[in-house]
């Protein structure tokens, strides 16, 4: 069963930087990175460019990237940029 | 052979992508991506921050109005820069205008009383190519509609006017970027070829392309298998009738085809005169600035601005003055002319004027007549125009009224300018815009003026609507013994009664006529007593019209009380077509025939039963038998209703004992049926469930004990009171069982329901192999309806399948003690002729409207073994009473 190494709470107004920080400490882990995102309402192009690296990053490392609390609008965006099939997902 | 290419370049579609380098490529790539995640993050958007950004978006294409024309004219050499400030800001205020108080996100519209709601969803990434002609105006109005609608779109301007449409979509994108639109909602193609258009056009992530431009632009992109929105030339014919205000309608004229230098594809390029106000006309538009052409210079003219290889106008003449126009041709006109008008005896490549002229040159025709203007504005409509834009003007309505059907076009334009009246809202109310639907004359896929919804998937929610149901009865029902009598109450001047020979030889007629009012004068028209023939029935019509009869008094069976009710029908509405009345239909409110509702006589129908089965005195049924054709029609409707019914015992107290166990059975499968009806309401129920009380207590009596007084009362009551249930609530595939064996086999109806019974409940009461689509129906609760008259029953039982069983065993038993055949083999039917039938036999009962309402919709096959049960008659009865007899 995989250990969740990394939990991250993204806060809205800093979503590009958190999932920076989240991208630099894949290298450190095994198994998976949780982050969570029920503070976020909305997200901008510039949080999907970091996530689209993010899970990039993630796939060259085998980690896998699981997003808690993802509200139903930012995830139709995630769908919309084909993105939702790069994560998991949890409640 | 015939190469793709070569289709290519006939179609004038750019060609695929396999040219461009993969620098190329990826450029591409990058503007569809950005606007793929702009378009996706601006799905998170509400309406305030889209009108928030719009509005801003608006603010700003005024402030760069003037500007952005400077720079249109100055790029494209093509033009008024004044009338492009106009264009400018006509592109954005009136759309704003019109657009600034629409719901665009979420619920846009709703409709409570057709419960139906409907929810915008934004198309996605846009890819959009803009015209030379209306260039920065169009780039302002696209993006101002994109943002309202929270689209994202890729900009693909005309090459001659990049410069000026990338400055607009800059000034467009900065504005709603520093309002909260997401980064990369507008962009622009830098310097682009055929070749990124067709890439762009296929590009999976392109939602939608909207070509506002030239023929080759709008059909490459309805070939490239995306939708698109592709509007295209013009060529606007104008009838200038007789009866207009020539002045105004002169400086119309001249307004729309010099606006922009008649750039404008909706702009007036032939205007067909009527004879009468010819020179008149001329006359004024010469006084106003314009140049009339002789026949030489028209010559002239066509042959400078005319392509003669294409037909098509040359491009160096498009947007030019008319006086640069002049010069072209060395045709001296005075300074400042506004217009150059040649006229033009016909429309086709001989007459080159008569195509699209997209600068201040206007074709004129002097029509003969009405008929000749109309002919000449066709044929213009047909060289280039179909599905574009017409004017007319006139003030006579007929006029305009025969003009608007015969003319292929988006846009008839009455009594104002044909460019600026198209675009919307400045003379008249149609939706400001800058892309003309041309519908499929046109090669669109709209007439409309292009505008917000066209840039929405708007989703309809659609909730279940709760169907109107009803109950309709008589207005009166008098019953129990000597209800008769009440026929006294009601005032005749002319009474037909019409009745079969035994009832009036056995003087059951003279019972009713003790009752009619006296001063009445009376007719008995005695007719046979079998279902009522059309002859027969015109027959009692003609009687009705002689005697002019005020009321019809119905006294017999089912056969009698249709007869009457037919009778009154045509006697009222003398030109009711039965054949076409009894044509088939699924929903009777929405049947496609419809009842005369127009009464000519007011007469009174007043049904006295006299059997206890059918219940024709309270129902909307008819049965009309055509025996020249062949057939038997049943017609059904409220209208047909008796508007009195007398249920008095008294009437059937002789009726022999197998009338009674046929009608009795008659009845209770009418209440079986209406109680698990896909019609059934709380108001049929109560009447079923009653019905069917009554017959299980009273038929077996009332068989028995013929002259028991209670019993034959209470029958007669129950087989009105089930009749009042399926009224309203219908029966099922019970008697549409019965009605294709009893026809097929000539037994009776009574009987041929008695035999299908108990096999046609098991049937219902079993989970559905197929179930009707019925807006009606709430759940299968047919099983449960069954358990629910078991209960009324006493039949016992302790789950819903127990209960259903004892109601088929009961069933059975009753049928048992009333002596009816229990197999269809018992009549004498051998197996092989019953299975020679059955082809047949299924396919009379499958068209039978009767099983519509049915709990169960019955397959073919089913209704094969429902008929092959009954021909065995082995029910559950005779395995249930078996194993009670032994367990006794």
């Amino acid at each position: 069963m995989a250990m969740i190494a990394v939990w991250l709470k993204i806060d809205e107004e800093h979503v590009v930087q958190a999932l920076q920080e989240a991208g630099e400490k894949l290298d450190s882990v095994e198994g998976e990175v949780a982050l969570d995102f029920s503070s976020v309402r909305r997200i901008d192009p510039r949080a999907i460019r970091a996530l689209e690296e993010l899970a990039g990053i993630a796939d060259d490392k085998g980690v896998k990237v699981v997003l808690r609390g993802v509200n139903v609008g930012v995830y139709k965006v995630l769908k919309l940029v084909k993105l939702g099939s790069r994560f998991s997902f949890v409640a | 052979m015939v190469t793709s290419e070569a289709v290519q370049e006939r179609l004038q579609i750019p060609l695929a992508a396999e040219s461009l380098s993969e620098e190329r490529i990826a450029y591409l790539e990058g503007l569809v991506a950005q606007a793929r995640t702009a378009a996706a993050v601006f799905t998170q958007y509400t309406q305030e921050d889209v009108d928030r950004i719009v509005k801003a978006m608006v603010l700003a294409g005024l402030e760069q109005a003037q500007p952005l024309a400077r720079l249109a004219v100055e790029e494209t050499k093509l033009g008024v820069m004044e009338d492009k400030v106009l264009k400018n800001m006509c592109a954005t205020e009136f759309t704003y205008n019109y657009i600034k108080d629409k719901r665009t996100v979420g619920i846009i519209r709703e409709f409570p009383e057709r419960n139906l709601v409907e929810v915008a969803d934004p198309i996605g990434v846009i890819f959009s190519l803009t015209p030379i002609t209306n260039p920065t105006s169009t780039v302002l109005f696209k993006c101002i509609m994109a943002a309202k609608t929270r689209n994202a779109v890729i900009f693909s301007p005309h090459p001659n006017a990049w410069r000026c449409c990338s400055e607009a979509v800059k000034i467009m994108y900065e504005a709603a970027l520093k309002h909260g639109a997401p980064e990369g909602v507008f962009s622009c193609l830098e310097s682009h070829t055929l070749q990124d258009n067709a890439y762009l056009m296929r590009h999976k992530d392109v939602a939608l392309i909207d070509a506002t431009g030239g023929p080759g632009a709008v059909k490459a992109a309805y070939s490239s298998g995306k939708p698109a929105l592709g509007v295209g030339p013009g060529n606007t014919p104008v009838y200038l009738e007789k009866t207009a205000d020539v002045s105004t309608a002169v400086v119309d004229i001249i307004v729309s085809k010099t606006f922009d230098n008649g750039t404008i594809c909706a702009s007036e390029q032939t205007v067909v005169i009527d004879d009468e106000i010819y020179d008149f006309v001329l006359k004024k538009f010469a006084e106003l600035g314009t140049h009339i052409c002789n026949e030489k210079e028209t010559e002239l003219l066509s042959r400078t601005v005319i392509d003669p290889k294409t037909g098509f106008m040359q491009p160096m003449a498009v947007g030019q003055k008319a006086t640069d126009i002049a010069c072209l041709i060395g045709l001296s006109v005075k300074p400042g002319t506004k217009l150059l008008i040649a006229p033009i005896q016909g429309v086709g490549r001989e007459y080159p004027l008569s195509v699209e002229k997209l600068f201040p040159v206007l074709a004129v025709y002097r029509a003969k007549s009405v008929d000749e203007a109309l002919k000449v504005c066709i044929d213009v409509n047909h060289a280039g125009g179909l599905g574009h834009t017409a004017v007319v003007f006139s003030r006579n309505d007929e006029i305009i009224r025969k003009f608007s059907e015969v003319m292929n076009a988006g846009r008839i334009i009455v009594n104002s300018p044909g460019s600026v009246g198209a675009l919307g809202a400045v003379y008249n109310d149609l939706v400001p815009t800058f892309s003309f639907g041309c519908g499929t004359g046109g090669g669109n896929s709209t007439t409309d003026n292009v505008n917000i919804y066209h840039y929405l998937n708007i989703k309809r929610v659609a909730r279940r609507t709760q169907a109107h149901m009803w109950f309709r009865v008589p207005n009166q029902i008098y019953f129990n013994l000597n209800a008769v009598e009440n026929v006294r109450q009601f005032p005749s001047q002319s009474t037909i009664i019409i009745t079969n020979p035994a009832l009036e030889k056995f003087g059951l007629v003279d019972v009713v006529r003790r009752y009619i009012p006296e001063g009445t004068h009376v007719h008995v028209s005695v007719i046979p007593d079998a279902e009522p023939e059309v002859k027969v029935v015109m027959q009692g019509v003609e009687a009705l019209n002689f005697y002019k009869a005020d009321q019809i008094i119905a006294l017999g069976g089912g056969s009698v009380i249709d007869a009457a009710k037919i009778m009154k029908l045509k006697y009222e509405s003398p030109d009711a077509d039965l054949e076409e009345l009894a044509a088939p239909f699924l929903d009777l409110r929405k049947r496609v025939v419809q009842y005369p509702t127009e009464k000519v006589n007011h007469a009174r129908l007043i049904a006295i039963s006299t059997t206890s089965g059918t219940g024709s005195e309270v129902t909307p049924f008819a049965v009309l038998t055509d025996k020249e054709c062949g057939r038997k029609v049943t017609l059904a409707d409220y209208s047909l209703t008796p508007d009195v019914a007398i249920v008095d015992p008294q009437f059937v107290m002789s009726m022999p004992k197998g009338l009674t166990a046929d009608t009795g059975v008659d009845c209770l499968t009418h209440a079986l049926e209406a109680a698990v009806s896909n019609y059934a309401s709380a108001y049929t129920d109560s009447n079923a469930m009653q019905a069917i009380r009554l017959v299980f207590k009273y038929l077996p009596i009332a068989y028995e004990h013929p002259r028991d007084e209670e019993a034959r009362s209470m029958m007669h009551n129950a087989a009105c009171i089930a009749a009042m249930a399926f009224a309203n609530a219908s029966v099922g595939v019970n008697h549409a069982l019965a009605h294709a064996f009893g026809a097929r086999f000539g037994v009776a109806h009574g009987r041929a329901n008695a035999l299908m019974l108990p096999h046609v409940i098991a049937y219902n009461a079993a989970v559905p192999a197929k179930f009707l689509p019925s807006p009606y129906q709430k759940g299968y609760v047919a099983h449960k309806k069954y358990a629910t008259v078991a209960d009324l029953l006493g039949l016992g039982g302790h789950t819903i399948e127990e209960k259903v069983k004892n109601l088929v065993v009961a069933t059975e038993q009753l049928l048992d003690q009333l002596g009816f055949p229990r197999s269809i083999a018992d009549l004498g039917i051998s197996r092989e002729e019953f299975e020679r039938a059955m082809p047949e036999l299924t396919k009379l009962a499958f068209d039978d409207p009767s099983w519509r309402s049915n709990p169960r919709m019955p397959l073919m096959s089913e209704l094969a073994d429902l008929f092959w049960k009954a021909y065995e008659g082995r029910g559950l009865a005779k395995v249930a009473s078996t194993a009670q007899q032994q367990s006794a």
